[in-house]
């Protein structure tokens, strides 16, 4: 059940689509704390996605390095998926794991900030 | 910036200054005449409970089922299946719409607790969620209901504005048709300022209780480019949604016709012109309890039975078996037409439900049995409890939606006691065409009923006063005796009319001596001038022959004087002497003979 890869460095433009069946996710047995799985939802390559999805990255990359998952959504491609996972602002980071579900509405330009509201701090402390 | 014409003035229909889509909503339409404008966003606010996500769903409903246009509805506080519950008990069916693919419901919603803002952002998810819900149906028609719940998720009140403004741009640009509905605020009309983004059309919805009475009121607060309504209109949620209180009232443009209507007792056509109601007429009988209001009522249903036509009668005092059992007391049998389907009776307690659902009850009634003749008895329970003027504008709505199916209608209105009806009722009396006052008189011990046509338009009516009696066999009017003892009725009246046919027998009797003794008199003259003319004719005749027996004699002594002076041989006798002679002796004569005429 549990995917464990790095997140891949996805060119701007349109992105890949989404894992199917997103909202029924089974509950995991055994989660391991150290895996996270974020989601991040952009509007197309604007100048603001490009950010996003690079501060995104450059967070998983220095904070949480291979424990990351992360995944960028675009909106304008799954537009379906921006209803059923309650989109309503972009870019919005969506921590899936682990539970419970956090959301980041806003821009990712200051780390410290995401850090506090993806509650990863927490995680760190207790490595 | 488009010119606003005079809000007063009222555009011809026929020539719309912009575009507009019916809503398809009952009487709205015509307050907006035509409808709301096409491919542009209206404004609903109102407080809580005012009708604003019933408006924008039955808007959307009334799209995708009557004019082919799918819908869209983004709600903000509802789920798609509380949306569809609450709205089930009006037949919407807007789970089968969405499985036709002619409405899509998307609910937004925000988790307050588990999400943070970081930064900026904008509300693209929103706009993408919505463009792809239009284009997933086609949808001609879009609702946003309310967008203010944003400005409680999301804290940053600044790009919730900018994006607002940008959404409302960006509705246009879509060329659908949008209802926003917003909450009203103090001193404004929506607590976010949301009229600042909408500005075509504004829609303002009220929830008024004035004593223990809900009435619903609409008013259009602006309408860019086009003439409206300006008053507030009365509207009813309904068993079918919206009813807005049709504004056609204001026109008064029915058709008159002059078709008439028997009322079911002769006499009384007779007092209306000698030919009963006119058809399509609203006809109000008031009098003071046991009058026999209903009564008269009953005659009109068998009429329009007896026609061949339905007839509807609304009843808020008695049951229907109530009603049949105690008219048949009268001798109309009511039965049979209830049971050949021409006859329908709808009863109800005025308490059970307000004058709203009572009134939305009525109309759904007549537009199913489709009847000639409504009778409501007594209109008096439905204003029971509720502002008169609120009753009053209601029930000119509810006449005027009977005179535009040419419906013939008999309200019956109780008064009370001792106020004067007259001017008791002048707030209802106004909207009537037909007025009929059932009073009762107290006289000589017992209580008699009259009845006058106190108003009839269009017809020369009786200014008679009629006794009102009930008998075995329905009403029978009959003619009043008015006399220096005021009215009278009943057994006053039974004894005057022996009194007036007795004096009328001595008053014969007398015409008839009279007659007689004139007779006689002139008998007697003509007798008395008879016998007169006789007497003339004898003394007439006595004169004659004594005149002629007189003139003989004279003639004997001229000649026997003559001869003796011949034989004297008198000298001075000569031929003229004598001549002189005769002549004194004729005019003597003469004289006598007139003289004995004047002596008689």
């Amino acid at each position: 059940m549990l995917h464990r890869q790095k997140s891949a460095p996805a060119p701007p433009g349109p992105l890949a689509a989404p894992p199917a069946n997103l909202a029924i996710e089974p509950p995991l047995p055994a989660p391991d704390p150290r895996d996270y799985l974020l989601r991040l939802y952009v509007a197309g390559a604007t100048p603001q996605s490009m950010r996003a999805i690079l501060d995104a990255r450059k967070l998983c990359e220095d904070h949480l390095g291979q424990r990351c998952q992360l995944e960028v959504i675009d909106i304008y491609q799954n537009p379906a998926l921006a209803r059923d996972e309650q989109i309503v602002a972009v870019p919005t980071l969506v921590r899936h794991q682990p539970k419970p579900i956090r959301r980041l509405v806003g821009d990712l330009s200051n780390p410290e900030r995401i850090l506090k509201g993806l509650d990863l701090a927490a995680h760190f402390s207790r490595d | 910036m488009t010119k606003r014409t005079p809000r007063s003035a009222a555009t011809p229909p026929s020539d719309p200054p912009l575009r507009k889509s019916p809503v398809g909503i009952r009487g709205l339409d015509e307050i907006l005449q035509g409808g709301l404008p096409t491919g542009r966003s209206t404004l609903v606010c109102g407080g809580a409970g005012s009708g604003k996500t019933l408006m924008a769903t039955e808007f959307l409903v009334r799209g995708a089922r009557e004019f082919g246009e799918p819908g869209v509805m983004m709600t903000f506080e509802e789920t798609s299946e509380d949306l569809a519950q609450n709205v089930a008990s009006l037949q919407f069916a807007i789970p089968e719409l969405i499985a036709a693919k002619r409405m899509v419901v998307d609910h937004v919603h925000i988790q307050r607790d588990e999400t943070v803002e970081t930064g900026e952002y904008s509300l693209e998810g929103l706009f993408v969620r919505l463009g792809h819900a239009i284009d997933s149906v086609g949808a001609k028609r879009v609702a946003l209901d309310s967008l203010e719940v944003l400005f409680a998720s999301l804290a940053d009140a600044a790009v919730l504005r900018a994006e607002l403004r940008r959404l409302f741009q960006w509705l246009k640009g879509k060329g659908v048709m949008a209802i926003v509905t917003a909450e009203r605020g103090d001193g404004k009309l929506t607590r976010q300022g949301i009229e600042e983004y909408v500005s075509d059309c504004v829609l303002l919805l009220d929830n008024r209780v004035a004593d223990q009475l809900v009435t619903r009121r609409l008013r259009v607060v602006k309408y860019r480019g086009s003439g409206h309504g300006i008053d507030e209109y009365p509207f009813l949620i309904g068993e079918r949604g919206f009813s807005v209180y049709p504004i056609t009232s204001a026109a008064l443009i029915h058709a008159a016709p002059v078709a008439r209507i028997a009322s079911g007792i002769p006499r009384l056509d007779q007092m209306l012109g000698g030919q009963g109601f006119y058809q399509g007429s609203s006809v109000l009988v008031s009098g003071n309890a046991g009058t026999g209001k209903t009564s008269i009522a009953a005659h009109l249903m068998r009429a329009t039975c007896e026609r061949g036509q339905r007839c509807l009668a609304f009843l808020f005092e008695e049951s229907s078996a109530q009603m049949v059992r105690n008219i048949r007391s009268i001798g109309i049998d009511l039965e049979p037409w209830v049971e050949r389907g021409l006859l329908r009776f709808h009863s109800s307690r005025p308490t059970m439900y307000g004058l709203e659902a009572h009134l939305d009850a009525i109309h759904r009634e007549v537009e199913e049995f489709e009847p000639s003749v409504v009778v409501i008895d007594p209109i008096t329970n439905l204003d029971s409890g509720g502002l008169r003027a609120e009753a009053t504008s209601l029930l000119t709505r509810l006449i005027d939606f009977f005179k535009s199916r040419q419906i013939t209608t008999l309200f019956t209105s109780l008064t009370h006691g001792t106020a004067d009806a007259e001017t008791s009722e002048a707030y209802i009396s106004s909207i009537m065409d037909t007025w009929l006052l059932v009073r009762n008189v107290e006289t000589g011990g017992e209580r008699n009923r009259v009845l006058y046509v106190l108003k009839s338009r269009g017809m020369a009516h009786s200014n008679q006063v009629r006794e009102f009696v009930i008998g075995k066999d329905g009403i029978e009017l009959v003619d009043v005796y008015v006399g220096s003892g005021g009215v009278l009725t009943g057994a006053a009246r039974v004894a005057q009319e022996a009194r007036e046919a007795r004096e009328a027998d001595i008053a014969d009797q007398q015409r008839h001596r009279m007659s007689m003794e004139m007779d006689h008199r002139l008998i007697l003259l003509r007798a008395k001038s008879e016998a007169l003319r006789l007497d003339i004719e004898i003394a007439e005749r006595e004169r004659e022959s004594f005149n002629l027996s007189n003139a003989a004699s004279r003639e004997e002594e001229l000649a026997t004087r003559g001869r003796m002076a011949h034989a004297r041989h008198a000298d001075h006798w000569t031929d003229d002497a004598a001549g002189e002679e005769t002549r004194t002796a004729a005019s003597w004569n003469s004289s006598s003979t007139a003289s004995s005429i004047e002596g008689v």
